[in-house]
Formats: structure tokens, sequence, C-alpha cells
């Protein structure tokens, strides 16, 4: 690869970390909140010497891990179970149709009247923003089954469990495993949505209430650690996506 | 046939009988329930005409609707047209790459705080987030759909030596078009989830401000009435959103069509 | 008079130990009016010549030239029907914007563009499908949209990559025969990329039969057939038989430098390179 083209992104972020330092020290925006980009690093670097934005990871990253898995465990049997029987689907799809715009973090001050400012009302409210998009691409998978595998199994004897076992939920893996990436973006915002909101404990919280005490730098310096958490779980999800689907014809890599 | 035809009756009267027993269900459950949190559907049913037929419309709904629908179309313009030109570029594509990727992970809602230092609690504040936010999808996909135009297609348009207007209108953004709808499609959930919590957090009108306050103030109809807008906010933009991509792509859903049966 | 001349045309694909030499060394020219086909076995080079000769590639050395200008871009006097015809239709404009899209801005007045859209459309009869879209239509109908399009373009050279590849016999016949009707009215010279032996001798004044990669001209054959040419009279012909023989030898035997039985018979030979 070029050596020009590689250098060109650590180039765009230096200028722009020095245009936002210059911004700063010379005041240019009408605001005083706005810290300097050497006084954020500087505060970043003593936040990650104290347990606080770790502990306060650990509680993000719990309600994510716990929202992704019983979103999952909830979803793909019931999206399977639509895609594979015509009249269930007919009799709940008004239902998803209706349920699954509604924005999840509507549902934050009733999560608060019946779960309180905790864990539980911050895993719920993300559950059920991911479940509709996860069903359905459930329900899409088993839907694309193409009709000549189907047939051939078929042909070849095979009766209607060892089909859905071997053909059907085969097929439908790349779909659950899209679903799950796109679960992951919505449990996490939800959740730190929830932190923000409700006030419960995580980086959401913590940014929201460095905030309103006008610690600016600190405020500046976790957002920048929630975009990493998410850059890196973003990472992690995709990286687990190709491992699972290494057979698929859309992760073979593009002769140019 | 009659068998078939007796089974689609049959599938038609779930369809609509499903979710009618489900509101029944809940109406019967309210209507027993003594739990404070849920109060009968016909008390909720009476707020919420109450309170959107149409007193709270100009205070409440109307503001937050402008919030969206205004950052949402200077997202739109936005990401369709830096998408264009990073899209036929690719050092440039390659040079904001890890920006774009790190701001579209960042959940949305975690920019607020700074989103707050930045302009303050007004509408400007909610309409810049709400375009900040909803950008980014629009622009990915934006890139994504100018990069993967197939090629034949652009040696076709050079072969015709179409002009650069030509190309971009009556070639590129139509090439582009049904993976720009991809994007606009998330911005669209992203963007009335920000109005939603940015409301919540910092505002003094909008739905998501009264859902809140509602619940702070234990006027638990008022809440489930502002629940029930918000939900049926999301529905109906969505719903508009389809009715819109459905006309714009109608071409795109018959060349698939005929593709996959072609294959089969 | 010559219009079209490629001399010591190269082209490589990628660099380095994985680099493809696509096109050898090539040298051919074409004169006004004149149909000449390529032949030469699959992967040879052959939709490379042609993205070369229409400027839509770059020569790693050597040049095209048209009508004694170097060609760095596709110039306006040229259309191109591409292999993957489906490819090069636009699929949310009907057959009429497919056709009309080229001619925008070439500063016809909106009557004529309009005719010169009938036009061709009928031409290649798809009267009745101007308002479908490509892909409500088979396979040999797009492949007429895409000469139709390349018809009301008017140029005054017409490159075809294997544009009959994919039609049924019926349809490729009915089609052969418009393109010749065509270079006959209007007098385009047309070169026409094909790997059917017979397809290149019963539409071709001369043949440039080409060797595997890297590419160069095998031979060049002068094609005597009278014309106007029909599919039946012209390929009972005892030189229409010679001719197919021998582009078939050179072809399916590299190594078999000279054929005198095949060079005899209605075929003149214009040397072989080297
Ligand atoms: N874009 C490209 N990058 C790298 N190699 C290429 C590219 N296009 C073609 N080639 C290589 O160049 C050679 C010639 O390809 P080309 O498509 O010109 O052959 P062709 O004669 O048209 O074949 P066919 O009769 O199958 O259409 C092949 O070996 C092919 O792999
Ligand atoms: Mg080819």
């Amino acid at each position: 690869m070029h050596r020009g083209t590689r250098m060109a992104p650590v180039v765009l972020v230096a200028v722009l970390l020095v245009l936002w330092e210059l911004i700063a020290r010379l005041s240019l925006l009408p605001r005083p909140e706005f810290p300097t980009m050497t006084g954020t690093a500087v505060e970043l670097v003593r936040l990650l010497g104290t347990s606080q934005p770790w502990l306060a990871s650990a509680q993000t990253l719990q309600a994510w891990a716990l929202g992704m898995v019983i979103a999952i465990v909830l979803a793909v049997p019931v999206g399977i179970a639509v895609g594979t029987n015509r009249m269930l689907y007919r009799s709940v799809r008004l239902v998803i149709e209706f349920l699954r715009p509604v924005p999840s973090v509507a549902l934050i001050p009733l999560a608060i009247l019946i779960a309180g400012a905790g864990l539980t009302s911050k895993v719920g409210l993300a559950v059920f923003g991911a479940f509709w998009p996860l069903l359905l691409q459930c329900y899409y998978g088993m839907q694309d089954l193409d009709p000549v595998a189907e047939d051939t199994a078929r042909s070849f004897g095979l009766g209607r469990f060892a089909r859905f076992r071997h053909v059907a939920l085969p097929s439908a893996v790349p779909y659950i495993a899209t679903g799950a990436r796109i679960a992951s973006a919505i449990v996490l915002t939800v959740v730190v949505s929830a932190e923000i909101v409700i006030g419960a404990p995580g980086l959401g919280r913590e940014v929201f209430v460095a905030q309103t005490s006008g610690a600016y730098e600190t405020t500046y310096a976790i957002t920048f650690l929630i975009g990493m958490l998410a850059w890196g779980l973003n990472v992690g999800v995709s990286a687990a996506e190709r491992r699972v689907l290494h057979w698929h014809p859309s992760q073979r890599p593009v002769e140019a | 046939m009659s068998r078939r035809r007796s089974r689609s009756g049959l599938a038609l009267a779930l369809e609509l009988a499903v979710p009618l027993a489900l509101l029944g269900a809940w109406a019967l459950w309210s209507s027993r329930s003594t739990s404070f949190f849920n109060p009968p559907l016909t008390d909720i049913l009476d707020t919420f005409a109450e309170t959107w037929i149409f007193e709270r419309i100009p205070t409440d709904l109307a503001p937050s609707l402008a919030r969206l629908l205004i950052g949402y179309a200077l997202a739109a313009c936005a990401g369709v047209a830096l998408g264009l030109m990073l899209g036929s570029s690719p050092l440039a594509q390659r040079a904001c790459a890890p920006l774009v990727e790190f701001s579209r992970a960042i959940p949305a809602p975690a920019l607020i705080p700074i989103a707050i230092t930045l302009i303050g609690i007004g509408n400007d504040m909610k309409v810049t987030l709400i375009a900040f936010v909803c950008f980014f999808p629009v622009l990915l996909n934006t890139i994504d759909g100018v990069s993967g135009i197939d090629p034949t297609l652009r040696a076709t348009v050079q072969a015709y030596g179409l002009t650069r207007r030509e190309r971009i209108l009556r070639v590129v953004l139509p090439a582009a078009s049904p993976q720009i709808f991809a994007g606009l499609r998330v911005s669209l959930s992203i963007g009335l989830l920000v109005m939603v919590v940015s409301e919540m957090v910092a505002s003094t009108s909008g739905v998501g401000y009264f859902v809140l306050q509602a619940q702070q103030s234990f006027r638990i109809e008022d809440m489930w009435a502002g629940i029930l807008m918000l939900g049926l906010l999301g529905y109906v933009l969505n719903g508009l959103f389809l009715l819109v991509e459905a006309r714009v792509l109608a071409w795109h859903r018959g060349a698939r069509a005929s593709a996959t049966a072609d294959t089969t | 008079m010559t219009i079209l001349e490629v001399e010591h045309l190269r082209k490589t694909y990628g660099e380095g130990p994985r680099a493809t030499h696509a096109v050898g060394d090539l040298s051919f020219s074409v004169s006004s009016g004149e149909f000449v086909c390529i032949v030469g076995p699959s992967g040879c080079g052959k939709s490379t010549l042609l993205k070369c000769m229409s400027g839509l590639l770059p020569a790693s050395s050597g040049e095209v030239r048209l009508a004694g200008r170097r060609i760095t871009g596709p110039p306006p006097a040229m259309a191109l029907v591409f292999q993957e015809y489906g490819r090069s239709l636009f699929p949310w404009m009907s057959v009429r914007d497919n056709v009309l899209l080229p001619l925008r801005h070439k500063g016809l007045s909106k009557d004529e563009q309009r005719r010169l859209v009938t036009d061709s459309i009928d031409e290649v009869g798809l009267t009745r499908f101007g308002d479908h879209y490509p892909w409500q239509l088979s396979g040999g109908m797009q492949q007429r949209v895409a000469i139709a399009r390349a018809l009301a373009y008017q140029p005054e050279v017409l490159l075809m990559d294997e544009p009959f590849a994919s039609v049924d016999a019926q349809t490729r016949s009915d089609l052969e025969d418009l393109i010749l009707n065509v270079r006959d009215r209007y007098g385009v010279t047309v070169v026409f990329v094909t790997h059917d032996i017979d397809e290149s001798v019963y539409l071709a004044d001369r043949i440039v039969v080409l060797t595997p990669a890297p590419t160069e001209v095998k031979e060049t054959l002068t094609v005597d057939l009278p014309s106007p040419r029909d599919q039946v009279a012209t390929k009972e012909l005892p030189e229409f038989a010679h001719l197919r023989a021998h582009t078939y030898r050179l072809i399916m035997r590299p190594s078999d430098h000279e054929d005198p039985v095949g060079a005899t018979a209605g075929a003149v030979a214009h040397g072989s390179p080297k």
C-alpha cells in the first residue's frame, strides 16, 4: 500500500487535534466551557489512574452483556418460530409492526416506576430495543431459504427436523449474526441513555454528572472513553461475526 | 383451492384478532389491577384524547417534531453530499475512516453532555445533535453505495461521455439510492431516540420532557398517554418513510425480484 | 482510408509477481466502414483490447489512434457495447431513458432526440417495450437495448464485445443481420469481438485471430464472401467452410503456424507476425 494513503488518517487526526487546541486556547467559541485538548488528555490520563472509570465501564459492559444474552435468548427462538410458521407470523405481524418502531427510551419513565434506577431497568429497556430487530432478522433468515437447497434436501429424504437443523438453520445464521451486530449497537445506546436519564450507575451517569458539576475536561475525557468502549465492542462483534461466517460468500475477499 | 382460501381467511382473522385480544387482555388486566403504575386502559385512552387532541400539540408535539425533522433533513443533505464526494475519492475516504468509525460507534446520547457544554440546552443543541448523529449512517451508506457501483455501469458512463452533472444526478445517485435509504432509515430511529433523550434531560418542552415530568410528578395516566404518543410518532414516521422508500425504490425491488427469479 | 490504428499495444494488470500480461504486443488497423472481427480463445485479452481501444483503460505501452489522433479517453465518435450487457443498463431507467441518456449532452433538439430513440428502439424490434424496465426483459432483449443505445448515439466506430454470447440461436442470427444491415446503411466501422468462429466468418470483412495471453496477432484473414450475406446461402458456400476450418485450426492448434490447405481457399493470409 502507498505510504501516503497509510499516513492520511494519522495526519487528519493530528490536524484536528491541533485545531481543537487552538480554538480552545484562543477562545474562538462563544462559550467558555470548551476545554483544551491537552487539558482533556491530562484529565484522561489522571482518570485512568483511578478506579472510577474502570468501575463505570464494568457496570456499562455488564448491562450490555446481560442485554445481549437475554435479547438473543428471547428473540432467536421466537424469530425462528415466526419464520417457519406462516399462521404464527400472520397472527403476530401487526403487533411486531406496531411495537418495532416504538423508541425504547420512551419506556424509561415506566421502567423507573417498575424497576427503579438500577441494572434491571437498563437491561429491560435494552432488551425491548434489541428484541425487534433481532426477531426480524431471524424471520428474514428463515424466509430467505433457497428453495433449491430445500428441494435438494427433500429429494435426499431428509425429514422435517433434519432439514431444519442442516439446511434452514445454517442458512439463517448470517442473518442472525447481522441481527446480533445491530442489536449490540442498540443495546449499548439504550444502556447509556438509561444511565444518563435515570442515573443508573455506569459511564452514562459519569459523563452526565461531570457535565452538570462543571468538570468539562472530565466530560470530554469520559465521552472519549465511551467512544472507545463502543468502538471496541463494534470491532469485537464484527470479528465474532466473521468467525461464525467464515464459510459464507459475503466474507470471501474480493479480488480487486 | 378451497382449503387454501379458508386458510388465508383464517390467517386474516388471526392477524386482526390477536392484536385485539392483546388489547382486550391489557384492558381487563389493568381494570382489575390495583398497582398504581397500571391504571385502567380506558383511563389512559381518555387522558390521551384530552392531552393530545389538541391541547398539547403546539406546546409539546410541534417542538419535538420540528427538532427532529429539521435535524434529520440537515443530516440527510449533508450526509448524501459528503458521501458522494468521499465515495469517489479513496484517499479522502481512507483519511476519514477512523474518525467516521469512531463517531458512528459512539452511542448517540453520550454526546448530549458535550452538546450542552458547547451549545447550551436550547433548541439549537437538540437540532444540532440530531443532525450530527443522523449524519453518520447516511454518510457511511452513501459512501458504500457510491463505491459499490457496478464497474460495468461506471465504464458505460465513461464510454458515452456523460457530463459530470448527468453522471451524478442520473447515475451515481440512483445507483446508490438503495444504500442511501438504508442509511436514512437507521438515522430516523436514532434521531427519534436522541430527540426523546435530549428532551428528557435538557428541555422545558417536547413529548420526551412531558413523559418524564408526568412520571416524576406521579401523573401516571399522563405518562402513559405520552408513551403512547411517542409510540405513535415512531410508528407514523416509520410508515411515512416506508411509503416514500417504496415509491423511490420501486425499480430496485423489481430488479432484485427478477434477479432472484433468474437464479432459481 | 484507415480510421483506427492499434500500434504495439501492451496491457499489464497489476505489478510485480502478481502481474497479468493480458495484451502482449498487438498491432493492426481498421479501415473506415470495415467490419473487423476479433477472435481468440477465452481469457486471451479481447475485452481488455476493446477497453483500451475505447479509451476506458490506459495502455501500458503503445497506442491506439482514431483518425490519426491518439486516444486518451473515450472519444465521442465511438460507442461500446459491453460483454456484460445486463449490467451496463441502468435498472432505474426505462428502456427509452436508457437509450436517451447518452444523447442528452450531444446538443440535439428534443425532437431529434426523440426521433433517434424511437428509431433505434424500432430498429432492434423492441417497439412495444420502450416503457419497460431492463429487468423486465429477457437477456436477448436487454442486449438489444444496449445495441439500440449504441445505434442512437450515431458513432463512427462501433465496438462490440461478444454481444451475442448469451442469446438463443434465432435471436442471434436476427441480431447478426441487424448489425450488418446497420453497417451497410450508415457506413459505421465495426470492431466485433467474438469467440464464435462461424459468427466471425459470417460477419467480417476481415478477421484478426489472436493467440492466447500474452496476446499477439496470430494471423489476419480477409473474408471474400459475397455481400449482402445470407444466413443460409452464405453458410453453404464452400469458401465459408474453408475459412471456418482455417480459423478453427488457427485457434485450436496454437503451435501449427502454417496451414497451407486452409489458406488457399478464399482466405488471403496477411502474414503472421514475426
Ligand atoms: N481488472 C483486471 N485486473 C486484473 N486482471 C484482469 C482484469 N481484467 C482482466 N484481467 C485478466 O486479463 C486477462 C484477459 O482478460 P479479458 O477479460 O480481456 O479476456 P477475454 O479475452 O475478454 O475473455 P472472455 O473471452 O472470457 O471474455 C485474463 O487473464 C484476466 O484474468
Ligand atoms: Mg471478454
